[in-house]
């Protein structure tokens, strides 16, 4: 149980009363970089909202370990950026945290705000209005803001839009140092070989998990055409989900740690392969 | 030396009703000014425009039940406001609706409400009075409520002004880390009302906003950063409430809209000439550097 950082019990979320992740089983171990992917609708940002708590569930719930402290980058910010800021007033805001409402930015706060800078390749930016930037070098500083906020889970929704190659490389870098300091990370991502090449699990959703495990063996092709089947419009007429009705013969657990938790209900153990 | 005297200084030396209007005025500046500046920022300019409005239905049943009395049209007001900046902020938090029109519904409600109460037993005299206020018959309790109602503003600023600003900024992300957004929302719509209820004695509950939004916006032209846009916005409150009393003393015009027109002049000034204003924006673009 203690190397589970997040756990998912019978989770369903969605909107309008249509699902958007449906009865998901499973554990996101400590320390460990997973990609999601899927098509559009298939509620990779739900499921961010989900472990953030921006969403609430219709049904079941999240686990997170205790004292686990989050950071979030939206894949739609609701960033204003009219408002009259600088680069490093943003960044700053990672210090939360740390300082909360009231608490002084220290010498090294700041300090630690130039570094994180630095980190994103954006050094010297810091007195730049906002409203200046560019939607790359924005999400640089988002990312900036994330590394300032020293988190144990972080959650990174479709970061790579909008930016360029050279700086995904970057960014790719610095996941991996997290990964190596042994955070837990989640992110969306769409390019495909990109997460063969950097991400060590995936999970593939559609609306259900298609698949969940070592990067290889579900992106798998048999798994990416079942996720590509999937049908993303809500039906008005789907039936109601009744309780058992779902989730018959999905024995098969995700390889590290279905062992390492007991459930208290019908669906299952662990992420599988449906 | 003596025309300046008794052009700027006399009208102040030496009545007494003149350094009271003076003396609230500034003070109101210096709490609704910085509230301005926010309200502006979160794309609220109307909604101050619509809760001035709404606190009217508040002060008529004070003045109804009371006659002209401070305190009773004040704690009215404060209740009606309040009612109509909770009810439009949980209904545009909790449903589909945007604050705007749950703004525009509440404060129309109000608004009838208040103008049915004023008409029941007052004269036009009286609505007059409620709507456009006198800041030359501020008395010492007006100003002792004025004074609570700055420090409780500038305090409340200065506590939440990160929430604020994160809250401005990027509310996602404020809800993502901690659970102040909503909170911090309501405080500011109650330091909103605070103000307005504060301003209707000496302004009028019509122009009392006047004097919370035109400073802010000119500051806008003139500044990048959060900090010094308040500080400005405060100075150029401070330099409209002086130039509006003495406008109004020489030449015998009604010391709300002087002082709100004075606002207007330095608005109308700070679009043309200000930093980030028009003529700057056309005329220095021309020239460039190389990166």
């Amino acid at each position: 149980m203690t190397n589970d950082c997040l756990t998912f019990r019978d989770l369903t979320l969605g909107y309008n009363s249509h699902p958007a992740i449906h009865h998901l089983n499973g554990v996101v171990r400590k320390g460990s970089l997973t990609a999601v992917v899927g098509a559009n609708g298939s509620g990779k940002s739900t499921l961010m909202k989900g472990i953030v708590g921006v969403l609430k569930p219709m049904e079941g719930g999240v686990l997170r370990m205790p004292g686990v402290r989050t950071a979030y980058l939206p894949q739609q910010s609701e960033l204003d950026r009219s408002f009259p800021a600088r680069v490093v007033d943003l960044v700053s805001l990672g210090l939360w945290p740390k300082r909360g409402m009231l608490g002084r930015y220290t010498k090294e706060d700041r300090e630690s705000v130039g570094k994180a800078l630095m980190a994103v390749g954006l050094g010297g930016f810091e007195k730049r209005p906002i409203d200046t930037l560019s939607g790359g070098q924005l999400q640089r500083t988002l990312f900036a803001r994330v590394l300032l906020q020293d988190a144990d889970l972080i959650l990174l929704d479709e970061p790579f839009n909008a930016v360029d190659a050279k700086t995904v490389g970057d960014l790719i870098q610095l996941i991996k140092r997290w990964h190596g300091e042994e955070r837990t990370i989640m992110v969306v991502v769409h390019d495909l070989d990109l997460v063969r090449q950097n991400f060590p699990e995936t999970l593939l959703l559609a609306r259900q998990p298609v698949a969940w495990g070592d990067t290889k063996e579900t992106l798998r092709p048999e798994n990416l055409l079942k996720a590509r089947r999937f049908h993303e419009a809500w039906e008005e007429n789907a039936p109601w989900c009744e309780p058992d009705d779902h989730d018959h013969g999905h024995e098969h657990a995700h390889d590290h740690h279905a062992h390492a938790h007991d459930h208290h209900h019908d669906h299952g153990s662990g992420p599988r392969a449906a | 030396m003596d025309f300046l005297y008794g052009l700027f200084i006399a009208p102040f030396a030496d009545f007494a009703f003149m350094q009271r209007a003076l003396f609230g005025s500034l003070m109101l500046s210096l709490g609704a000014c910085p509230v301005g500046v926010f309200l502006m920022l979160r794309r609220m300019s109307l909604s101050g425009d619509a809760m001035a409005h709404a606190i009217l239905p508040g002060a008529a049943a004070g003045f109804l039940l009371y006659g002209l009395e401070i305190l009773p049209m004040t704690i009215g007001g404060l209740i009606a406001g309040i009612i109509v900046a909770l009810g439009a902020g949980a209904v545009s938090r909790f449903t589909i609706q945007r604050e705007d029109a749950s703004m525009a519904a509440f404060y129309l409600i109000s608004l009838a409400v208040g103008v049915l109460m004023v008409s029941i037993r007052g004269s036009s005299v009286d609505l007059m009075h409620v709507l456009f206020g006198t800041v030359l018959a501020l008395n010492n309790e007006a100003l002792i409520l004025i004074g609570g109602i700055v420090v409780v503003t500038l305090v409340s600023l200065g506590i939440f002004w990160r929430a604020l600003v994160a809250e401005c900024l990027d509310p996602l992300f404020l809800r993502s880390v901690s659970r102040m957004g909503s909170p911090v929302h309501f405080i500011f719509l109650g330091l909103v009302v605070l103000n307005l209820v504060g301003g209707f004695q000496a302004l009028g509950t019509l122009l009392s906003v006047g004097l919370m939004m035109l400073p802010a916006a000119a500051a806008r032209f003139w500044s990048v950063r959060v900090e010094p846009m308040c500080v400005l916005a405060v100075l150029i409150g401070f330099a409209s409430c002086i130039a509006g009393l003495l406008l109004s003393y020489h030449a015998s015009l009604p010391s709300g809209p002087a002082i709100i027109l004075s606002a207007g002049v330095v608005y109308f000034c700070s679009i043309l000439f200000g930093t980030r204003g028009v003529l700057r924006a056309r005329i220095v673009h021309h020239r460039h550097r190389t990166a």
